[in-house]
């Protein structure tokens, strides 16, 4: 891997894990649920952008289905979060 | 790995570029989760990553192992289909609960503040 | 023909998907592909949803186009707003517009082309009143908003669904 290459996916992948940072910070702090959900979902689309940077890094494609399964199983607990905050329940 | 070491300069500083700025744009709209001031500005910040530094990023993979691979890798597609279509309905979701929420609590406020007020009525 | 394969596009961008995800034109992968698409065919029948009748493929490319523009344009605009000092200048807020779009499909589309651009978000639609409301991150010029989504989106999605 030439050093161009390998000094971007580090710069990358400090980037977003400073995203993640962030994310997490406004996950922990709220105020309320709802800013905790929107930190979520923030939190699982930088977590699997970061899988996306690994890949490139070790050139393997095996991060690729590990990204797909968390962006899949990240929408599928936000909407399911969301619906308990908006009913109280998540299957009525 | 060590194939990688022959890759042509092209695709390496396209993905390089694609890859950076990808980063970059997903982390300026998770510190908007930080510095914007209430929920329903916030919910705003998350669509920068979800739609341009999701497709960047998913671009950087697909050029680098397209080139490693010579040969056309393009199921990066899929993560881009999946996220942009995706994001929205949770984030459409959450707004209405959070407006529920919001109108939950002022009329407990109100009402609380009426018995306050008034506690020989209710 | 029709029974065989309920929705044909929804099937063929199923099989689309699983030769995506495997990487391949296999003869065999287009087989069992092909398999899967036609139960989610079949799947989603079993649901009856109602029936969408999207006309004229190049307008839905050319709306797919002015969408990607805008995305990349409201993209720069928020980022300026969140690194940018001054916030005074700067007011969010809800904003109401009356629709005539009703086709269940064109709204759903508007649903996602509003919120996955970033600054504007899809808050509640009225079906009786017909009225929208969204919430919009940089609210100084109201009539600019009502121009983008009357003119530039509902326009070309009524066009669509007919």
């Amino acid at each position: 891997m030439s050093t161009m290459l390998a000094w971007s996916v580090t710069t990358a992948q400090i980037l977003l894990g400073c995203a993640m940072a962030c994310a997490t910070f406004r996950l922990l702090r709220g105020p309320r649920a709802q800013d905790r959900v929107v930190g979520f979902d923030s939190l699982y689309v930088n977590a699997m952008l970061l899988l996306l940077a690994s890949g490139i890094r070790t050139g393997s494609t095996l991060y690729f289905e590990a990204a797909l399964i968390i962006a899949l199983l990240g929408f599928v607990s936000t909407v399911a979060l969301a619906k308990f905050l908006l009913r109280g329940e998540v299957i009525e | 790995m060590n194939s990688a070491a022959e890759l042509a300069a092209l695709p390496t500083v396209l993905t390089a570029v694609f890859l950076v700025s990808g980063a970059a744009i997903t982390l300026i709209g998770s510190l908007g989760l930080l510095r914007l001031h209430s929920f329903y500005e916030r919910v705003h910040a998350p669509t920068l990553g979800t739609t341009l530094g999701t497709t960047f990023i998913a671009i950087a993979s697909m050029i680098y192992f397209s080139a490693l691979g010579k040969r056309p890798v393009l199921h990066e597609l899929l993560i881009i289909f999946l996220v942009v279509t995706t994001t929205p309905i949770g984030l459409m979701i959450l707004v209405n609960a959070a407006l529920v929420r919001d109108k939950f609590e002022s009329d407990g406020a109100s009402r609380r503040k009426a018995r306050d007020e008034h506690p020989d009525v209710l | 023909m029709r029974r065989l394969v309920p929705f044909p596009v929804l099937s063929v961008s199923l099989l689309g998907f699983w030769l995506l995800l495997n990487q391949t034109l296999s003869p065999g992968h287009i087989l069992l592909g092909g398999v899967v698409a036609l139960i989610g065919g079949w799947a989603l029948a079993a649901l009856k949803p109602p029936k969408a009748r999207p006309r004229r493929l190049d307008r839905i490319l050319l709306l797919a186009v002015l969408i990607f523009v805008d995305i990349v344009k409201s993209n720069i605009a928020v980022a300026r707003i969140i690194l940018g000092a001054k916030r005074k200048e700067r007011t969010a807020g809800f904003m109401k517009i009356p629709l005539l779009l009703r086709d269940p499909y064109g709204l759903a589309a508007l649903a996602c082309i509003i919120t996955s651009t970033p600054g504007t978000l899809w808050v509640d639609f009225n079906e009786a009143s017909g009225i929208l409301t969204i919430h919009v991150l940089d609210l100084t010029e109201e009539a600019g908003w009502v121009d983008l989504i009357k003119g530039r989106y509902e326009r070309r999605l009524m066009e669509i669904f007919t």
